[in-house]
């Protein structure tokens, strides 16, 4: 009655197989379920009325002429609802005193940033809400705006706009971590003034280019009020978590709310969010009692879905005249935009503990001032506080290796944890579990070439070839696999950071998982069939991955901060243990044994010393049948687990990046891009390999192509794809990836993260590169993104970029003359 | 209204549609085919690339009034009785794809590359697939996707797929 093959004991391992994924054929014939795709019996369509100004009273929205259009069902501003439309909530509030603006999806009163939706219309399809969209009429009132981040950062002072004027000040929250306070080390202070008497004292300042996160899968939400249970298709990375948020302030019971994330295109961070259109959707669809639709358009996602980055970083870094650290203090200016957006505040916090990388800073000093602007809501973009935190350390090590007059690898290796040294805990108070720094960056050196691209770069110099190469290094870490929940709860986040899975052995013996993890690209359908298959010892083709779907998965706390597989991956082992556990007694009723006389292995329970044995699959369909099984015993081996982590994981690597720079035009071509990471185990090699290629190019294009800028009317102009430069295929190049391996100790498989690892550190190695190929013109650094024209500049003019360039960092790729290029109209749905 | 007929993916079908439709809402709304995806609202991401009377275009930048009387292949024809074309296993093979949203504008990019150019370089692929973004893979995988299928893909197939019913 089973059609499961047994596995026999020797059959090739699951974990560490390069299987190819699962989730493919459908996605490579177009059977696909993108939330866009769904129509439901009566579907009405939404489109959204938004404000073209960064900061304005609504004084009046005259509605009728959309109103009279064909087919038009109806036009509804805030004004229409009451606290059914529910609000936009603030799940990590960073200190007690943190101000949050009120955040309704569709304000009634006053529009904080260019996009913010005033109304809504509803028609019978989506081109009809479109049309009608631009009739409705709004009349604003403008208001000073407050727009570049330090200005406003200063507005107490300067008298400077006022975000929003109820809060009056632009200051949200200072976080503060002090290691002489915490305990975990000694007094920055006095490292840095020891240091400026008999040392060096190195200061920078950075910036962090606003980005988008630009998931290629437009946003999309569906909403069915028709049954029972009320229910949400979003394109989302965070099912669960929303629909938490739709019960906690929509005032529907948590019971009666089923979310749905279906397919789902790409996030990295930007559909992890409760958005203002899913909570318009859902309050239109239940008060016209029918399904609604709302697809954004390609330039509403870049103005409305949230940005990412958007930072100042100032560093003071104290070290021996030797290169061996001793202090680094760190001040942040973080642009939230208009809002405190779902983590928003914490991110730049989630950076506060990776300044000090892998390095053994004896003291450390971390601010982080969150600052309210008239901009696009920022929260969490791919690596999410860790890549700022990481650009900035890996950015000032090169400028300390400079300063000593060695070369840069040679500092970090003075200064990192040597492998030894593990479990050592940081300057942060984090205990970093394992790393090896040396078997990495050895590795790294020798795919890269490193002694010949040295030699390489020497010779260019001297030759005075307008062609420089610059060779830059990363050596970095990160914490993910977020997260313990005690540590989250004492950061004041609002959730905890466990997940869950559960196995159903079904009755033919094949297999069914449930994971509270909700993937959008990652691969979890083939990964955890992998790891299932090993433990249970069943076929990879007998399982089946089921997610993203409350009414399925009814526990979970979703996919981001690079934690599927480190805290879903070791719930799914961990369930997998329970249905073993479970099966022994039937397996020894069965063969009439002792449980203490079995073993098992492959699948198969056996009598120690003997050739009887039974599978899992077959104990299964016994348990169905549950004709004869032990006295007392309840007939399911199916099992839950819920795994709270008991630390974080920390990934590294050396990535080396090889550039060239054409001085003469500032040009700039990758040579070479190699790097060695450590993930601990692998599950997938295919799949690490995809994410990492996939994590480096976003980095990468942070370093060279991309920025949401501002104009100084509060519009972005960098709204499309025609002006938000994504790389091409034909921007990047074929990357050297390798492994070295200390699996973490914190997990049962000793896997670490690998989502956001090569973002993470791309970023800082492409502009050290930039750097160190025009160092010899006196350039100390390029502003992001490195574009053509700063680099000529930085090569014609000396010193370039950092602090010098902040009015004009508002608008680096446009002539400031042409003003023409600031539209203001168009921001109508 | 204006009444076009055409074939999608080896079928008839003929509706009456407003003039301003632009075809890949034709295949979305009316055809059903909605494997293939809308990225974009300016013809730069390349997700609703099709076939169009054998060549690709980014169904987004063609009115469906333009289609009327052509022939259309989608990704969703592209497989015959149930066996996948050369491009779509190599995409697979080589983890050319994550979230999969690109996917079918690239494969369809793709097989348009290797029909104008059997066995590109990859510097040609990587120019050949400019027009098409993808977020997830940095574009490695799909480069080494496309130079696998040249390199075992039957060229046959490649020429064939337009017309598979
Ligand atoms: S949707 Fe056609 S090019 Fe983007
Ligand atoms: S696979 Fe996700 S955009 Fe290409």
């Amino acid at each position: 009655m089973t059609a499961t093959q047994e596995r026999p004991a020797d059959v090739q391992a699951e974990i560490g197989r390069d299987r190819r994924r699962k989730e493919d054929q459908r996605l490579i014939t177009g059977r696909t379920r993108w939330t866009d795709n769904l129509q439901l019996n009566g579907m009405l369509h939404l489109a959204m009325v938004r404000s073209p100004f960064p900061h304005a009273t609504i004084t009046n929205i005259e509605t009728s002429a959309a109103k009279d259009t064909t087919n038009v069902v109806a036009v509804l501003t805030g004004k229409d609802f009451g606290e059914e439309l529910g609000v936009c909530i603030n799940a990590w509030p960073i200190t007690p005193d943190q101000k949050t603006p009120a955040h309704s999806p569709m304000p009634a009163d006053r529009v904080a940033f260019a996009g913010e939706i005033v109304a809504v219309v509803v028609a019978r399809t989506a081109a009809e809400a479109r049309d009608a969209a631009e009739l409705v009429e709004v009349d604003y009132e403008e208001l000073p705006a407050a727009l570049e981040l330090k200005a406003a950062a200063a507005a107490d002072e300067n008298g400077g706009a006022i975000a929003h004027p109820d809060l009056g000040t632009n200051k949200s929250a200072l976080w503060v971590f002090d290691s002489g306070e915490a305990g975990t080390g000694g007094d920055v202070e006095e490292a840095i003034a020891s240091a400026r008497t008999d040392g060096i004292v190195i200061e920078r300042e950075y910036r962090q280019q606003r980005l988008i996160p630009a998931f290629m899968e437009p946003r999309s939400v569906v909403v069915d009020p028709t049954g029972e249970q009320l229910t949400m298709w979003s394109a989302t990375q965070i099912p669960h978590i929303l629909r938490f948020a739709l019960a906690a302030t929509t005032g529907v019971p948590e019971s009666k709310i089923r979310v749905i994330a279906p397919d789902v295109g790409g996030g990295f961070g930007g559909k992890l969010q409760a958005t203002p259109e899913e909570w318009i959707t859902w309050a239109v669809a239940r008060r016209l009692g029918k399904p609604v639709k709302y697809t954004e358009t390609r330039s509403e996602s870049l103005i409305s879905a949230h940005h990412g980055r958007d930072q100042w970083q100032k560093l003071t870094l104290a070290a021996q005249k030797d290169g061996t650290v001793t202090g680094l203090k760190v001040e942040l200016l973080a642009d939230l935009g208009a809002y405190v957006a779902l983590v928003g505040g914490g991110v730049p916090v989630l950076g506060a503990f990776m300044f000090n990388s892998i390095y053994k800073f004896p003291a450390y000093h971390f601010a982080c001032q969150t600052v309210l602007t008239n901009k696009t809501w920022t929260d969490a973009y791919r690596g999410a506080g860790r890549p700022e935190a990481t650009f900035a350390i890996e950015r000032i090590m090169d400028e300390l290796a400079v300063e000593v007059g060695v070369d840069p690898l040679e500092v970090r290796e003075k200064n990192w944890i040597k492998h030894e040294e593990f479990p050592f805990t940081t300057v942060a108070g984090l205990e970093y579990d394992t790393g090896n720094y040396e078997a990495a960056t050895e590795r790294a050196k020798e795919m890269f070439g490193y002694d010949d691209l040295r030699a390489e770069q020497k010779r260019r110099r001297e030759a005075n070839d307008p062609v420089q190469l610059g060779i830059g290094i990363s050596t970095f870490t990160e914490m993910c696999g977020l997260a313990p929940s005690r540590v989250l709860g004492s950061l004041d986040y609002g959730a905890g950071g466990w997940e869950s899975a559960t196995i159903r052995m079904l009755a033919t013996g094949k297999v069914e998982v449930v994971t509270g993890s909700s993937a959008h690209g990652q691969g979890h359908e083939t990964a955890w069939s992998q790891i299932v298959a090993d433990r249970l010892g069943v076929a990879f083709e007998d399982i089946e991955v089921l997610h993203g779907d409350t009414q399925v998965s009814a526990k979970g706390l979703d996919t981001y901060g690079s934690r599927s597989l480190t805290v879903g991956g070791e719930a799914l082992v961990r369930a997998a243990d329970k249905v073993i556990e479970k099966a022994r007694p039937v397996a020894a009723h069965m063969l009439e044994a002792s449980v203490d006389d079995l073993e098992f292995t492959g699948g198969r329970f056996s009598v120690r010393g003997t050739d009887q044995g039974v599978a899992i699959g077959e104990i299964a369909t016994a348990v169905f049948a549950a004709h004869d099984l032990p006295d007392g015993m309840e007939p399911s081996l199916d099992s839950e687990a819920t795994y709270d982590p008991v630390n974080f994981s920390f990934p590294h690597g050396t990535h080396l990046c090889a550039i060239e720079v054409d001085t003469e035009t500032g040009a700039l071509k990758i040579r070479k891009y190699v790097c060695c990471d450590d993930i601990g185990t692998i599950i997938n090699p295919l799949i690490v390999a995809g994410q990492i290629h996939g994590g480096l190019v976003q980095g990468i294009a942070q370093a060279l192509w991309e920025e949401a800028v501002y104009d100084e009317n509060g519009t972005l102009v960098s709204g499309s794809f025609v002006d938000y430069l994504l790389p091409t295929a034909a921007d990047t190049i074929n990357f050297d990836i390798d492994h070295t391996t200390s699996p973490s100790t914190t997990n049962t498989l000793g896997t670490k993260g690998v989502g956001e690892a090569g973002t993470i550190a791309s970023t800082p190695a492409v502009v050290n590169a930039v750097v160190d190929a025009i160092r010899h013109f006196g350039v100390t650094d390029i502003q992001m993104p490195c574009t053509p024209e700063r680099v000529w500049k930085a090569v014609n003019g000396g010193t370039h970029g950092g602090t010098e360039d902040t009015e004009g960092a508002a608008m680096p790729h446009f002539d400031e003359a042409e003003p023409g290029n600031s539209s203001t109209e168009g921001a109508g749905a | 209204m204006t009444r076009i007929s055409l074939t999608v993916d080896g079928e008839k079908v003929s509706d009456d549609i407003e003039a301003r439709m632009l075809l890949v809402q034709y295949l979305r709304e009316k055809v059903g085919k909605t494997g293939t995806v809308i990225g974009c609202d300016t013809s730069n991401c390349g997700a609703c690339t099709v076939h169009l009377n054998g060549q690709s275009v980014k169904s987004c930048n063609v009115l469906a009034v333009q289609a009327d009387g052509g022939e259309v292949a989608t990704i969703e024809g592209l497989a015959t009785n149930g066996e996948l074309h050369p491009v779509q296993t190599a995409f697979r093979e080589c983890h050319g794809l994550q979230c999969g949203f690109c996917t079918p504008g690239m494969i369809m990019q793709s097989i348009d590359l290797l029909a104008n150019n059997p066995h590109p370089t990859e510097e040609e692929v990587r120019v050949g697939l400019e027009g098409n973004l993808c977020r997830c893979t940095g574009y490695h995988n799909i480069v080494r996707a496309v130079m696998y299928a040249a390199e075992h893909g039957s060229s046959d197939s490649v020429q064939s797929e337009g017309a598979s019913a």
